[in-house]
């Protein structure tokens, strides 16, 4: 008799909630396209922000309005925004990827430092106290806000101070260089072809220096040596335009401290170690 | 009135849910990393926990209690919480979408928070009032709120803090709950019912 009421009792208790439930659903449901399902589907998923919405979500509700373009989601690159247009029966727009470059490569090896920093391990927070605990007050400070501020996992610290880019990981969406202080990482079209200047400082050529072994003195030889004119002098920094270079390599050789590369080419982590081992056997 | 009183500031303190009782421990630890989340998670908690011991109370003392069914109450409690984190799940993105996104993840997550079930269960246990249930509820969710909010405060700014790598991230929030924990055991044997 007792099992008889147990089942009763939560039997209909159940019934009750699920009809409940149910009726409730169907009172209460709201209207959702489809559409902004399936396009969310196609997505990353990261939530990243690079597309200017709060979330994937909120870019899929506003593609499927149109108030958003097909191809808005950059970590997606072509192949969302071929899916999403394919869904949506739209054309797909070009949708450039770009790629996470760190502008400095004034490694801590290279630099040297005002003090000791001992504080809140934050590059903006380190930034802001005196200035940066480097002699440089352009150059990377090595707490990894960039680090953090990465969803996909492609930017690490490297041993050396300075972060390291994995191109394959990268999608581009921009957090990074909206997360350092200094705005030393900068967005670039995807490639390893055309030469940079990696470095950040707008100082006098004597401070840098003094700063960094490896740093822009702006002693304008590569604006001299260069036959396309792509290079040009920015607030004591030589700053080289992509679209014009064509890959000859003159400025590289002339740069008397090294700051300029082929982009396929920039310094390793694993060199600049080899470099520090080096020193440190020859004070020795 | 003193009762109520009483109870209020005995489950926000002297028997804080989560750092005195031990309940709830997976979304203490798990959405304590931001205080964004962690406001959104404790606002989430008080609305469902009221909502559930109301109900919960009404089931116990008008059917299981008549029809002397008091050793199904687990199992109906289980149900009653589901279904009314669903409900309460669906009406809000119809009646306020913009709570409802703030609230996030966190209102299904909730279903399986077993404060929510402590304070259904306790609240029978203590032979409370319907009046008094539903005001345990409130107290015993801002005391959970309260524990998160300042666990989250402490995280934020510890992910800022050098610390040698093997404390880093689980380690230290626990040694930190743990901390936590004792500062509220300060509070014991203030009030008793």
């Amino acid at each position: 008799m007792l099992i008889i009421y147990a089942i009763a009792a939560l039997g209909v208790i159940g019934l009750l909630f699920g009809l409940f439930l149910g009726v409730a659903a169907r009172f209460f449901a709201v209207d959702t396209d489809p559409r902004v399902e399936a396009v969310k589907e196609e997505l990353p998923g990261a939530n990243c922000g690079a597309c200017g919405y709060a979330g994937c979500a909120n870019f899929a509700e506003a593609v499927v309005s149109g108030e958003a373009k097909v191809n808005g989601c950059i970590p997606g690159g072509d192949e969302t925004s071929k899916a999403i247009a394919g869904l949506l029966g739209q054309e797909v727009g070009s949708s450039v990827q770009p790629v996470a470059t760190v502008f400095c490569i004034g490694d801590s090896f290279k630099t040297s430092d005002k003090f000791i920093y001992d504080g809140v391990a934050d590059c903006e927070v380190a930034g802001n106290f005196l200035g940066g605990f480097k002699t440089c007050s352009y150059g990377c400070l090595g707490y990894g806000n960039c680090v953090k501020a990465c969803l996909f996992d492609a930017i690490k610290m490297g041993e050396h101070g300075l972060p390291v880019v994995d191109t394959e990981k990268c999608t581009g969406c921009g957090l990074c260089a909206n997360a350092c202080p200094r705005t030393i990482i900068k967005m670039l079209p995807r490639g390893d072809s055309g030469y940079l200047v990696l470095c950040n400082s707008h100082d006098r050529g004597k401070s840098v220096s003094k700063a960094c072994e490896v740093g822009c003195i702006a002693c304008k030889a590569c604006v001299k040596v260069c036959p396309e004119e792509a290079i040009v002098m920015e607030d004591n920094l030589a700053v080289i335009d992509l679209e014009k270079c064509t890959d000859c390599g003159k400025c590289a050789e002339k740069c008397p401290p090294v700051t300029i590369y082929r982009r396929n080419a920039i310094p390793t982590e694993a060199q600049a170690l080899a470099y520090a081992a080096e020193k440190s056997a020859e004070s020795a | 009135m003193e009762k109520l009183l009483s109870i209020i500031f005995i489950y926000i303190f002297v028997e804080n849910f989560v750092l005195q009782r031990f309940f709830g421990i997976c979304p203490f630890l798990g959405v304590s990393r931001k205080m964004e989340t962690a406001i959104g998670m404790s606002m989430a908690v008080v609305f469902v926990m009221t909502i559930a011991t109301l109900v919960t109370w009404l089931l116990y003392n008008f059917i299981l209690v008549p029809f002397n069914l008091t050793y199904l109450q687990i199992v109906t409690f289980i149900l009653v919480i589901a279904s009314l984190v669903q409900l309460v799940e669906i009406v809000l993105r119809k009646i306020s979408p913009t709570l409802y996104q703030g609230l996030g993840i966190f209102l299904p997550l909730i279903t399986t928070n077993c404060a929510v079930m402590a304070v259904a269960l306790l609240a029978v246990r203590q032979e409370f009032s319907l009046l008094e249930a539903v005001v345990f509820a409130i107290a015993a969710s801002i005391g959970f709120s309260l524990a998160l909010i300042i666990m989250a405060g402490i995280r934020e700014r510890l992910e800022l803090a050098k610390m040698p790598d093997v404390l880093q991230g689980s380690a230290v929030t626990l040694v930190t709950a743990g901390i936590l924990s004792l500062a509220f055991l300060g509070f014991k044997g203030m009030l008793t019912l």
